[in-house]
This record gives C-alpha cells, sequence and structure tokens, in this order.
C-alpha cells in the first residue's frame, strides 16, 4: 500500500519536472507550446550520449542535460517563437507540431530509433526498507530532486523581484513594459528555464520512461493533461495535479489493472467537469 | 531559353523510357519489400533489410536467368500506409512477390491485395497466428507467438514450476501469448495469474508490485522488443530477481539487437525462441559474422534471420518456376525444407506457415557479451494454434 503511493508519488515528480515548464509557457505566457517534449528529448539525449559515448557520470550528466536544452529553447525563443506570441493559438500549435515532427525525424537520423539505454550508479540501484516500506533508491532519489525544484521554483516566482517582474509581464504586458520591465529579456529567460527544467526531466526519466525519437509523442498528452488538470496560473496547481495523477495511475494499475490505463483521463474528466479552469486556477 | 529547357526535359524523359523498355525486355523479377524504416519500429525494417541485401549479395542477383530487383518501401509502421504500398508495387512496378511486414496490422492489410492479384506475401516478421490464413498467398518465415510460447509452458512445468504471473502487452501478439502460455501450463496442472499492461506504458511500477505481492515461481513476459529493457531494469530494481521469482517469456524480451546494451539486469532470464546469435551451427556462424561484417558490427536479431529465410524461400521458390510468380511461385514455396542459419526448417504445405526447432535459452555473458545461450532444443514444432484447430 504505502510502496504503492511511493511509487506514485517519484512518477508524479517526474511528470512534475517534465510538465512544469510547459505550465510556465502555456499558463504564464500564454503560449501553446506542443513542442515541449522535444526539449526534455534533448536533456534524455544529452545524458544518453555523454554517458554512453564520454563516459561521463551520471549526476555531472544532468547539469548539461539542463543547459543544453535551455540554450536550445532560449535560440529557439529568440528566432522562431518570439515572432508567435501575438498569433492565434492555432497557428502556435500548427507551429509546435511541426517542430515536433522535426525533432523526432531528426533525432531518428541521427542517433537511430532504437531505445536509448544508460546505466545508473550502482548506488541509485536497487531498493531498501525505511520504515517497513520497501523504497527504490532511485525513485527516492527522483522525490529529493524533484521537491527541491518544487521549493526553489515557488520561491523564485513569490518571492524575488525577477518572479513578481515575470508576473507582472504575464499580467499586463503593456503597462510592465511601460514601468521599465523588459519583457522580451524575462519571458526569453523563462522560456530558457522552462526547456531546461523539461531537458532534465528527460534526463531523470530516461532509466524510467525510456528514451526513443518517440518521446516528444508519447508524453505529449501527459503534460498536457497535468497542466489543464492543475491549471496554469501558478507552480503549486500543477504540482498537486502530477502528484495526484501519478498516485491514482500507479494505484489505478494495482487495484484494477484492467481499467488502469483509464484511470487518469477519468480522473481528468471530473476535475475538468468540477472545475473547468483547473484545479487551482482562478475563473476567468 | 524556355523552350529549349523543355525540349531537353522532353528528350531525357524520352531516353528514360526506352531504357526502363530496355530493363524489361532483360526480363526482371520485381520483390517488393515493405518494411517499418523509420518510427517505432524502425530496427525491424533495418534487420530485415540489412540481411535481405545480405543474402542478395551472397547468392547473386540472378535467379533461373532473370535478374532479381529488390525494392525497399518503408511505411513508417502504419497499415494504411503498407496497403498503399502494396498497390503502387503491384499495379505500377509490377513485383512478382511482396515481403517484410513487420507487425500483424502491417501484414494483414496487404492481404485482400494478394489474394486478388495473385501475388505471394511473404511475411518476414509478423508473428500472430491468424495471418496465414488472411490469404492463401501469404507464406511466413518468421515464428508465430503460440510457437515460441507453449514450449515455455512446457519447460515451466517440467521444471517444478507451480504458479506463474502473466505480464504481456495488451495487443494481438500479446494476447496470443498469454491465452497460449495459460491454456498450455494450466492443462499441465500449473496456476496462472493474468496481468494485462496497456500498449502505451510509460511505467511497470504497479503491475510488478502487484507480481512481488503474487509472490509466484517465475514471472512470464511478453512485451514488444523495444520496451524489453525498460521491463528488465524494473524488474530488477524492485528486487523481483532476489526474491526468487525466475522470469521466463518468449524470446522478444532479450532481443539480440538490445541484449547487450541492457546489461547484467537481463542475467537469467530464460526464454524460448526460434534463433539465437548465439546458435552453435557452421550455418548460423558465418551468417552471423557476414552480417556484422556488412552492417558496421549490428548483431542480427530474430527478425533479421527471418528476412534472410524469407529471401531464400523466394530465391529457391522461382528456381522452381522457372521465374514465374503467382500461384506457381506459392505452390512451390509449400512443403520447401532447408536448413536455416537457426537450424532446419520446412514450410508446412496445409498452412504455410513455418515449422521449426524452438529452443530454451537463458542470457549468459559469452566473451564480455550477453547471449541468449540455448540449452535444450524441442525440435520442429508447428504453430499449435492452427494444429489445434485441423484436428
Amino acid at each position: 500500500m504505502l510502496t504503492i503511493l511511493f511509487d506514485g508519488i517519484a512518477y508524479g515528480m517526474l511528470l512534475f519536472v517534465l510538465a512544469c515548464g510547459l505550465a510556465v509557457t502555456l499558463g504564464l505566457m500564454n503560449f501553446v507550446n506542443l513542442a515541449h517534449g522535444a526539449f526534455a528529448m534533448a536533456g534524455g539525449y544529452v545524458t544518453a550520449v555523454l554517458m554512453n559515448r564520454f563516459g561521463v557520470p551520471f549526476l555531472l550528466t544532468l547539469p548539461l542535460a539542463f543547459a543544453v536544452p535551455a540554450v536550445i529553447g532560449l535560440v529557439l525563443e529568440r528566432t522562431l517563437y518570439k515572432q508567435l506570441y501575438a498569433r492565434s493559438h492555432l497557428d502556435q500549435v500548427l507551429f509546435s507540431i511541426g517542430l515536433v515532427f522535426m525533432a523526432v525525424a531528426a533525432v531518428d537520423y541521427t542517433m537511430g530509433s532504437q531505445q536509448q539505454m544508460i546505466q545508473i550508479p550502482t548506488w541509485l540501484q536497487g531498493r531498501v526498507e525505511i520504515l517497513g516500506i520497501q523504497v527504490g533508491l532511485y525513485r527516492s532519489f527522483i522525490i529529493a530532486v524533484c521537491g527541491v525544484l518544487v521549493v526553489a521554483l515557488q520561491f523564485v516566482l513569490t518571492r524575488t523581484r525577477f518572479g513578481s517582474r515575470l508576473r507582472a509581464a504575464v499580467d499586463d504586458p503593456r503597462v510592465a513594459r511601460g514601468l521599465g520591465i523588459n519583457v522580451s529579456v524575462i519571458f526569453a529567460t523563462t522560456f530558457a528555464v522552462g526547456s531546461g527544467l523539461a531537458g532534465l526531466g528527460g534526463a531523470l526519466g530516461a532509466e524510467i520512461l525510456g528514451l526513443d525519437p518517440t518521446f516528444p509523442l508519447k508524453f505529449m498528452i501527459y503534460f498536457l493533461i497535468v497542466v489543464t488538470v492543475g491549471g496554469t496560473t501558478s507552480i503549486t496547481g500543477p504540482f498537486v495535479a502530477s502528484l495526484l495523477l501519478g498516485i491514482a495511475d500507479v494505484a489505478g494499475k494495482y487495484y484494477v489493472p484492467s481499467l488502469g490505463a483509464f484511470v487518469i483521463y477519468t480522473l481528468m474528466i471530473v476535475v475538468l467537469v468540477l472545475r473547468p479552469q483547473g484545479l487551482f486556477a482562478r475563473a476567468r | 531559353m524556355l523552350r529549349r529547357t523543355l525540349l531537353s526535359a522532353v528528350g531525357a524523359a524520352a531516353a528514360m523510357l526506352a531504357l526502363s523498355g530496355v530493363a524489361m525486355a532483360q526480363e526482371t523479377v520485381k520483390i517488393g519489400l515493405i518494411l517499418p524504416m523509420t518510427g517505432p519500429f524502425a530496427s525491424t525494417g533495418r534487420q530485415i533489410e540489412a540481411a535481405a541485401k545480405l543474402y542478395m549479395q551472397q547468392k547473386g542477383d540472378t535467379v533461373a536467368g532473370k535478374k532479381i530487383q529488390l525494392i525497399v518501401k518503408d511505411d513508417t509502421g502504419t497499415a494504411d500506409v503498407t496497403k498503399r504500398l502494396a498497390q503502387e508495387l503491384i499495379v505500377n512496378d509490377k513485383i512478382a512477390v511482396m515481403a517484410g511486414f513487420g507487425l500483424t496490422p502491417l501484414a494483414l492489410a496487404p492481404a485482400p491485395l494478394a489474394t486478388q492479384a495473385k501475388v505471394p506475401e511473404v511475411v518476414m516478421a509478423a508473428a500472430t497466428s491468424t495471418i496465414t490464413e488472411a490469404s492463401p498467398f501469404i507464406v511466413r518465415t518468421s515464428f508465430t507467438l503460440p510457437q515460441a510460447t507453449v514450449p515455455m509452458a512446457d519447460w515451466a512445468a517440467q521444471n517444478g514450476l507451480k504458479k506463474v504471473a502473466t505480464l504481456v502487452s495488451d495487443y494481438g501478439p500479446g494476447i496470443d501469448a498469454e491465452k497460449a502460455f495459460t491454456a498450455a501450463f494450466t492443462a499441465k496442472g500449473g496456476q496462472v495469474e493474468n496481468l494485462r499492461v496497456p500498449l502505451a506504458n510509460p511505467d511497470f511500477s504497479p503491475f510488478l508490485q502487484k507480481v512481488a505481492d503474487a509472490k509466484p515461481d517465475a514471472l512470464f513476459v511478453f512485451v514488444p522488443s523495444g520496451i524489453g529493457a525498460q521491463f528488465m531494469k524494473q524488474f530488477v530494481e524492485r528486487g523481483l530477481d532476489k526474491s526468487g521469482i525466475k522470469l521466463i517469456g518468449p524470446g522478444d524480451v532479450t532481443d539480440d539487437d538490445l541484449l547487450n546494451n541492457m546489461g547484467d539486469v537481463a542475467l537469467g532470464a530464460i526464454t524460448t525462441q526460434h534463433y539465437s546469435a548465439d546458435h552453435d551451427s557452421a550455418e548460423n556462424k558465418a551468417f552471423v559474422e557476414a552480417f556484422k561484417k556488412a552492417n558496421n558490427g549490428m548483431r542480427p536479431n530474430f527478425m533479421a534471420v527471418g528476412g534472410y529465410d524469407g529471401m531464400h524461400l523466394i530465391y529457391e521458390g522461382l528456381k522452381k518456376t522457372n521465374g514465374e510468380g503467382g500461384q506457381a511461385l506459392v505452390d512451390a514455396m509449400k512443403g520447401m525444407s532447408w536448413t536455416s542459419p537457426r537450424g532446419p526448417v520446412s514450410i508446412d504445405p496445409q498452412t504455410r506457415d513455418i515449422v521449426q526447432n524452438i529452443y530454451v535459452r537463458k542470457v549468459e555473458r559469452k566473451n564480455g557479451e550477453l547471449y541468449n545461450v540455448e540449452f535444450a532444443t524441442i525440435p520442429n514444432v508447428k504453430d499449435p494454434v492452427k494444429a489445434a484447430k485441423s484436428n
């Protein structure tokens, strides 16, 4: 029972790291970026290539798995995404899904279509018993990393000058600009951090979720569910939603295996019927 | 200027027409090879294409005085594309045989075309039992899942396993494997608990926890080969290997193409299948060596051997019919037997399905690499599903 809860939390945390960048771009910047999973895939491949070709230790690859997608995100934001902020959502969807297909084909061509495998260090393998619960070490590691990230993100958004500027820029870009806030720099930074977080999620998830060129398509639906259920105006919304979905998914598959695949979709429908704006968002 | 370009274009087109006319006169036999070369199942396509090309390179491209031309098409693993490509190949390219077909739906989609156009369809990969019943022109050189699974159940029963949990991906071949194993194993007095995992399932943890709580003697697993590695890792991560639960199943989970990258987590898994790159025979040693040499060290897997034997079947069939396709070619293929890299095989004249040895193997480290090492053989296994129907 508690093991199931633990697995659910670990899975949810992973979903959160993967999806929180999307919550930021979709919720705060009001941009529909379906290509979010492509950045996660980039992070995963950075880790896989560094570990398998160059023998870099797993932990050292993680900062790079954040940095490389962040830089890619920054470059794309400055060159491509920027042009689309003012366009309709349909244009944004078409543009970003196009990016996904290009990313899938590019990775397929350069890396091959097979699953990429990484070997996590031995001290993260296996499981231990804590207070009578069987706990996987790697999953505990994920929970720890993600927990730190959640606190840090929440702190930055609510307690720092950058956070208040970002919220101001989102609420009303024109007024924010009038007050001397450099909105485009703030958006670019936010986008880069969101992409970097996705990359980190992809790297952490490679061991559990697998990694192949179709990754962005396979997980797009999960990201979108997290963001729609959580609502898009804060970090806490998607965080609680991720945990809820992770636990519901794992528990559902454990207790009712035959219906397990439908649990998260049912949950999504129920939440959206009761609170169409998401769990924690203000009604618009 | 424009006029001149136009003229030269027309001239070039005319020259090409003339050329193709000459080629027709030389009597080419065209083989349409339809495979998933991109997308999630691309590794199947790569293996089969490499094997087919290797066969042609070894045996030459002339059979019965006619030139063999291989046309490879990518269906991206989508059934409607397969059907469209098959139609194009039959109508425009006038192929004598179509071959390949990486997955069950991809093999079923062009079956009506095979029947209508009387073009033999050689299935080199797809493994659901019913495929050969979809058209009298389908011949198979891969295997059927029940064919690989029933011997697993027999082995499990003979080796004192009483209670087995099955975990399969919830789609055609997975359900085939589950049913075949459950029926054969309960018939021998064993106890089975069934679990099905959605095909698009990122995390196995709830299912594996369920297995851990049920404490069976062994876990029978079938997942498509790409996901096998992920499954293995989570199996070991959860400590199921240490709690004495044996991992058994048909060989897809320890696919030769991926096995070596899985690392030590795969050690000790017991599987039954028709081919291991480690199979001890002169034919196989030559095949593996040539395949690796031609493909940058890539190890052939059961898909490759299906492709290699498929080409062999087409070549030998064409020799018998003197290059004629259609009904004559299918008839020539029926009952044919030869020694493949996997061991002795033949085509069952009644079902047009392959009859072959099934081997029980265990993953071991050999010369620094992981291999499925064969330790028992069940000779001449027919597809049990169709065998049961005909009785």
